[in-house]
């Protein structure tokens, strides 16, 4: 990898009482990757997105974004330097349309200091920014969609009124925890193109995924997690064939 | 047919679609649909003392309908645009009154000075007071913010401090009775028209946010923890804004301005005015505060009778007056086949 590093975890570990949700979890993200988070259920993979957006304070271990140490930082502030998240249970603003749920990020600290949208700034009119990001994201502009509240929204427009959230922030991360769980294939061929053009325009993505045929399309490192450890890292293709992540995902005995 | 194979539908009115945009002024009409419900309100709140001129009694009623008024409209944006459920109106009130009685007794300063010093002086306190208490939620907000009236109401009788039990006397008196009866007319119109303004201004929407989903607020790079000091620097400026009238109006700064009836009436007139739309925080205050006055009459039967009237209203109309209303201007119902 010739690119600069922009995200680095050093031995993140977590537990729950008992549970140990995350060992000792190390990898290095490079600027303009597409870097996939495998595993089975309850293998940590949320955990480790939480950890390192401050969400979840870590029990031991470093996050450092571009050399600067960010570990347990308060989410805002992580957010507020470029790291945006997705979540998997989708949170929008229920009770405001969708166009206005994007208010809220145009109108954080960063969104405002960056400017960057086409009108944007201090006196921009976020509204019809809202609306130019919802047009990106796939929600027709001519539609009623994007006026519509979030709670009337299905499932696949919620998640890209998620990713549409992150956008507003113009960050230089995300991280999509399984932004392609529950939607139809459909919906997926819609999405991808998305992540695509993320990518081109330089955003480093990191992505939890069940879907890993999907996800194989578009990410170009992977890393397998199983109980809290890290497997295995590297190109999908090899991490696909690793016998451990087989054994992750079929059970031992079956192999 | 059949009722049972028959569903009740509504329908916004064609009217009310048309005045959404632009259109709104196509017509006399349109205009008037717009403008009517508001007119009616603000025509109707200030022609009220000359109504009421041969009832003296009654104009003072009005002043303290006003009051309770205003701390319903703090709560009703607390709790439904920002999601705190303050039960501490009684602590804006109190340190609002006691701040006032301070400025215009013990620093001598008059009157129009002492009310706006100590709204803003009041409301910051309250802030910094809650401050330690804004990460919690719920039910565990509602129970610290209760008993900050109590805490400061022991605080002046154990320490025999600010008066004491006797309270502040000798504050200034409004200069005449008009002055008194418009100062609070006008401000809660101001605040009633203000509120509705700023809840719907980018950083309202923040803060309603806030209370739909304060996750998502902190990932996208806000500090929940300020939107949640600005908001209850907002209702303490209304609530402050109250105790110093209600301490100018009795020219006297008591414990009882710590009463439970500033907390807990105006979450009944919330309650029954309907929560969430602030204009429900005025109706319901002008019902239920005349009604508690009409039950004087009944003696000790009146709580009785006043909590009766409570739930008919909780159990028949849960979904608050202003709601219902809002719902029967807007749209019309018809039966369709299922």
């Amino acid at each position: 990898m010739s690119a600069e590093t922009v995200l680095s975890i050093k031995g993140i570990s977590k537990s729950f009482g008992g549970l140990k949700a995350l060992s000792d979890v190390s990898f290095d993200i490079a600027q303009g990757d597409v870097f996939g988070i495998i595993g089975p259920n309850g293998s940590g993979k949320t955990t480790l997105i939480n950890c390192i957006t401050g969400f979840i304070k870590p029990a031991s271990g470093h996050v450092f974004f571009k050399g600067k140490e960010i570990t347990a930082w308060q989410p805002h502030k992580i957010a507020h330097v470029g790291i945006a998240r997705t979540f998997q249970i989708m949170r929008p603003y229920y009770s405001l349309p969708a166009y206005k749920n994007l208010i809220i990020p145009l109108w954080s600290p960063r969104a405002r200091k960056t400017g960057g949208w086409r009108g944007g700034g201090k006196h921009g009119d976020r509204d019809t920014v809202a609306v130019d990001i919802l047009e990106e994201i796939g929600f027709e502009r001519d539609s009623r969609v994007p006026y519509k509240l979030a709670s009337a929204l299905p499932t696949g427009y919620l998640k890209r009124l998620e990713l549409a959230r992150c956008m507003a922030l113009r960050p230089e991360i995300i991280f999509c925890d399984e932004v392609f769980s529950g939607l139809s294939m459909s919906e997926i061929a819609g999405m991808l193109p998305l992540i695509e053009k993320m990518k081109m325009e330089g955003i480093t993505l990191i992505m939890v995924e069940h879907r890993l045929r999907e996800l194989f399309r578009v990410a170009n490192r992977v890393m397998a997690l199983n109980f809290g450890e890290k497997l295995v890292e590297g190109e999908p293709s090899f991490v696909i064939e690793n016998k451990l992540v087989k054994e992750a995902y079929l059970g031992s005995e079956g192999i | 047919m059949d009722k049972n194979m028959m569903r009740k539908e509504r329908i916004d009115r064609g009217l009310k679609v048309r005045t959404e945009g632009i259109y709104a002024i196509s017509s006399y009409r349109e205009i008037l649909y717009l403008l009517g419900p508001r007119l009616l309100l603000i025509v109707g709140i200030i022609a009220l003392p000359f109504v009421l001129e041969l009832a003296p009694y009654w104009k003072r009623v009005v002043n303290i309908m006003c009051v309770y008024a205003l701390l319903a409209l703090s709560f009703d944006f607390l709790a439904n645009y920002v999601g705190l459920v303050c039960l501490g109106g009684a602590f804006f009130t109190g340190v609002g009154g006691y701040l006032s009685a301070i400025f215009n007794v013990h620093l001598g300063l008059p009157i129009y000075l002492s009310i706006p010093l100590a709204t803003v002086s009041g409301a910051a306190l309250c802030t910094v007071l809650l401050l330690p208490c804004l990460p919690l939620r719920g039910v565990y907000f509602a129970i610290i913010t209760l008993m900050y009236p109590l805490l400061l109401t022991r605080v002046i009788e154990a320490l025999d401090i600010l008066g004491g039990t006797n309270g502040i006397t000798g504050l200034d008196s409004f200069p005449n009775a008009y002055i008194e009866q418009y100062a609070i007319i006008i401000m809660m119109l101001v605040f009633l028209f203000g509120m509705r303004r700023f809840v719907n201004q980018d950083i309202g929407l923040v803060l309603r946010g806030v209370k739909d989903n304060d996750q998502s607020v902190r990932a996208s790079g806000i500090n929940v923890t300020h939107m949640k000091l600005l908001a209850v620097f907002v209702a303490a400026f209304i609530g402050c804004f109250s105790g110093a009238y209600v301490a100018h109006l009795y020219m006297w700064a008591g414990l009882s301005l710590f009463a439970l009836d500033f907390s807990i009436i105006p979450i009944a007139s919330v309650v029954i005015g309907g929560g969430g739309t602030l204009v429900g925080a005025l109706i319901g205050s002008f019902i239920l505060v005349p009604l508690s006055e009409i039950l004087r009459a009944f003696g000790s039967f009146r709580i009785v009778i006043y909590c009766a009237v409570l739930t008919g209203f909780i159990v028949f109309k849960s979904e608050g007056i202003m709601i219902y209303l809002q719902r029967k201007y807007h749209q019309f119902e018809r039966w369709v086949k299922v």
